[in-house]
């Protein structure tokens, strides 16, 4: 891996207004990567050369006729696939969707374009994004580049592969309980969450509405706030984004961290959390207070809730945004007898058993006799969870933890018990159910050489704040701490 | 909470799922784990806690200076403010070809289904 050079949006800038390289070149160059590693990973589902190249050819005659570039000129991009493609095959990682080509593109992946990025294709991922481990996919495993015999995380294990692997520059993830910076963690790149309402969910096929959030996966801090910038702000399309103006993320990002209070929940550091992890990551926070942070310790005290809130929150609103998959508007149709009959065979033979799980259990979560104990408790739980972030908020800057309580665990060890996949999403769901935005950052390997992630939390977007830190915590060589 | 081969049959049929019998134990034992975890919701008193029904902040009064979204009274719940909504006027929206065009089976201008009604 280390022999495959790591371009970054600056050097790809550069390069390309020296004429050192073109964006054809550029992309080719990737396509060549991806052929060669991606048997191997399955990191990617779809590749759209068609598309790229003629997005590089606008880039190309831009820098010929010395026209300004856009932040992501000539920028190879991956992108998950449950983020909408017009004309380029999006399958969610289901067989429901197999044949399923958007007739429109994402906000995103608009903007990502208006900024001169070349998408390269469609990355794997658990099906409809459910999942720890990618081995949810309708299309296979994904590989762990850094560690074959693992998981890359999950569920935007492909993304992160992709990234880790040197096959994109940067990519984009979804991220509802912790599936941008939990294979972040497990690959060893920075992946990012932004707050809820950030980034435009228009065009990303529905998981559960109010916790799925669009976020970047880069090989650097400064990678990963100019895709934040790009892609971040309101979209009339998103009746939950916000119209809150988006901050100069490259400048905030510079700014000294000495005098930021960083707070350390205990509850996040207690049974559970492998040994090697806890002490790469409290080694960060102690490189952090070195550059003048000041440590506060903090209680949160219903962290510990956060799991089962999520799995019945997530899943309520997966059963009910799953709903719109019965064979009729679009993907795989099932013949039957009668209306009802082609429903079921359609939604038995369209989806994996995970997304049945969630479905099932959500459904259960919202029916009759139920609602109450279940759903009903869990929001309010979830407030309690979001409580907990308000009232550290009012004490510290950010919130550091370990983005998951272990390295990448191996192919199938948790493939058998649905639960003990779940708790991989310990420390990572309570953002998520919070609304705050989050980042894990790569903070040294175990002794085995696999990555550790620290995550840091900042309230309501407090992007700005994450970016600063994180970028802090790179400079100082926390990355390979 | 014991859930039996005969809740999941009832979920199953609520969420237009159709169970090989090889999965309804399967599933069953998950959804029992499952739930029996998901109890611990239980030990928590939320008798005066608000549900959190929407995703907006807390406390927006930091952004309202550069921001025009609208910022409610308190944060006693997990988001006081209310979207903004935008102007109702109508716009355009020819969408028919290419929706149909991913139907699995269309008869334009309809979606093509089974017979629903008997005479």
């Amino acid at each position: 891996m280390s022999s495959t050079p790591t371009w970054t949006i600056g050097t790809v800038r550069d390069a390309l207004l020296a004429k050192k390289t073109s964006a054809r070149e550029l992309a080719k160059d990737f396509y060549g990567r991806i052929e060669q590693r991606n048997p191997e990973l399955n990191a990617f589902l779809a590749l759209c050369p068609e598309r790229a190249y003629a997005q590089a050819a606008r880039v190309d005659v831009a820098i010929a006729q010395g026209r300004p570039l856009g932040p992501l000129a000539g920028v190879p991009v991956a992108i998950k696939d449950v983020i909408s493609t017009e004309g380029v095959r999006t399958t969610c990682g289901s067989k429901i969707l197999e044949n399923y080509t958007p007739p429109y593109d994402a906000t995103a992946i608009q903007r990502l374009e208006s900024a001169g990025a070349v998408i390269l294709g469609k990355t794997n991922c658990d099906e409809f994004a459910m999942g720890s481990s990618n081995e949810n996919s309708a299309y296979g495993r994904v590989r762990n580049p850094v560690a074959l015999d693992r998981v890359p995380g999950g569920s935007s294990g492909g993304s992160a592969a992709a990234v880790a692997a040197r096959l994109s520059v940067i990519a984009l993830g979804t991220d509802t309980g912790g599936s941008i910076r939990q294979p972040g963690a497990y690959c060893g790149v920075p992946a990012m969450m932004p707050t809820y309402g950030r980034v435009s969910r228009y065009g990303l096929i529905a998981f559960a509405s109010s916790l799925d959030r669009i976020g970047p996966f880069a090989t650097n801090i400064a990678d990963a706030a100019t895709v934040l910038a790009v892609i971040a702000g309101h979209d009339s399309n998103d009746s939950t984004s916000a119209a809150v103006a988006v901050p100069d993320y490259a400048s905030d990002m510079e700014r000294p961290v000495a005098g930021l209070r960083i707070g350390v929940p205990e509850d996040y550091f207690g049974a559970g959390l492998d040994p090697e992890v806890k002490a790469k990551v409290l080694a960060g926070i102690a490189l952090l207070e070195k550059l003048g942070c000041k440590r506060v310790p903090l209680k949160m005290p219903h962290t510990d809730y956060a799991i089962a809130t999520y799995y019945i929150v997530a899943t309520a609103e997966a059963s009910s945004n799953l709903a719109r998959y019965d064979g009729v508007r679009y993907g795989l149709r099932v013949q039957g007898s009668t209306l009802m009959d082609m429903y079921r065979k359609t939604r038995e033979r369209g989806f994996g058993p995970e997304v049945k799980r969630r479905i099932m259990l959500g459904t259960y979560a919202l029916s009759s006799g139920y609602y109450d104990a279940y759903y009903l408790r869990a929001q309010k739980v979830r407030s309690l969870i979001a409580r907990d972030f308000t009232n550290a908020f009012e004490k510290v800057d950010a919130i550091l933890t370990p983005t998951a309580p272990t390295p990448a665990f191996k192919l199938g060890e948790k493939t058998a018990d649905p639960l003990a996949m779940y708790l991989a999403d310990i420390y990572t769901v309570t953002g998520s159910l919070a609304g705050v935005p989050g980042i894990s950052v790569p903070c040294g390997l175990t002794a085995a050489g696999l990555p550790i992630g620290m995550q840091i939390f900042a309230s309501h977007f407090g992007e700005g704040r994450i970016l600063q830190l994180a970028r802090a915590f790179e400079k100082a060589g926390g990355f390979s701490i | 909470m014991k859930i039996s081969a005969a809740d999941v049959l009832r979920v199953a049929q609520l969420a237009h799922l159709e169970l090989a019998p090889e999965e309804v134990e399967t599933y069953r034992g998950q959804l029992d784990e499952i739930l029996s975890y998901i109890g611990k919701l239980q030990e928590l008193d939320v008798s005066n806690v608000e549900p959190m029904t929407q995703m907006r902040p807390p406390n927006a009064d930091g952004l309202r200076q550069d921001s025009r979204m609208p910022v409610g009274a308190d944060g006693a719940a997990a988001g006081a403010a209310e979207p903004e909504l935008r102007d109702d006027v109508v716009a355009p929206c020819n969408v028919a070809e290419v929706v149909l065009a991913e139907a699995p089976d269309a008869a334009k201008p309809f979606f093509r289904v089974p017979k629903v009604i008997e005479r």
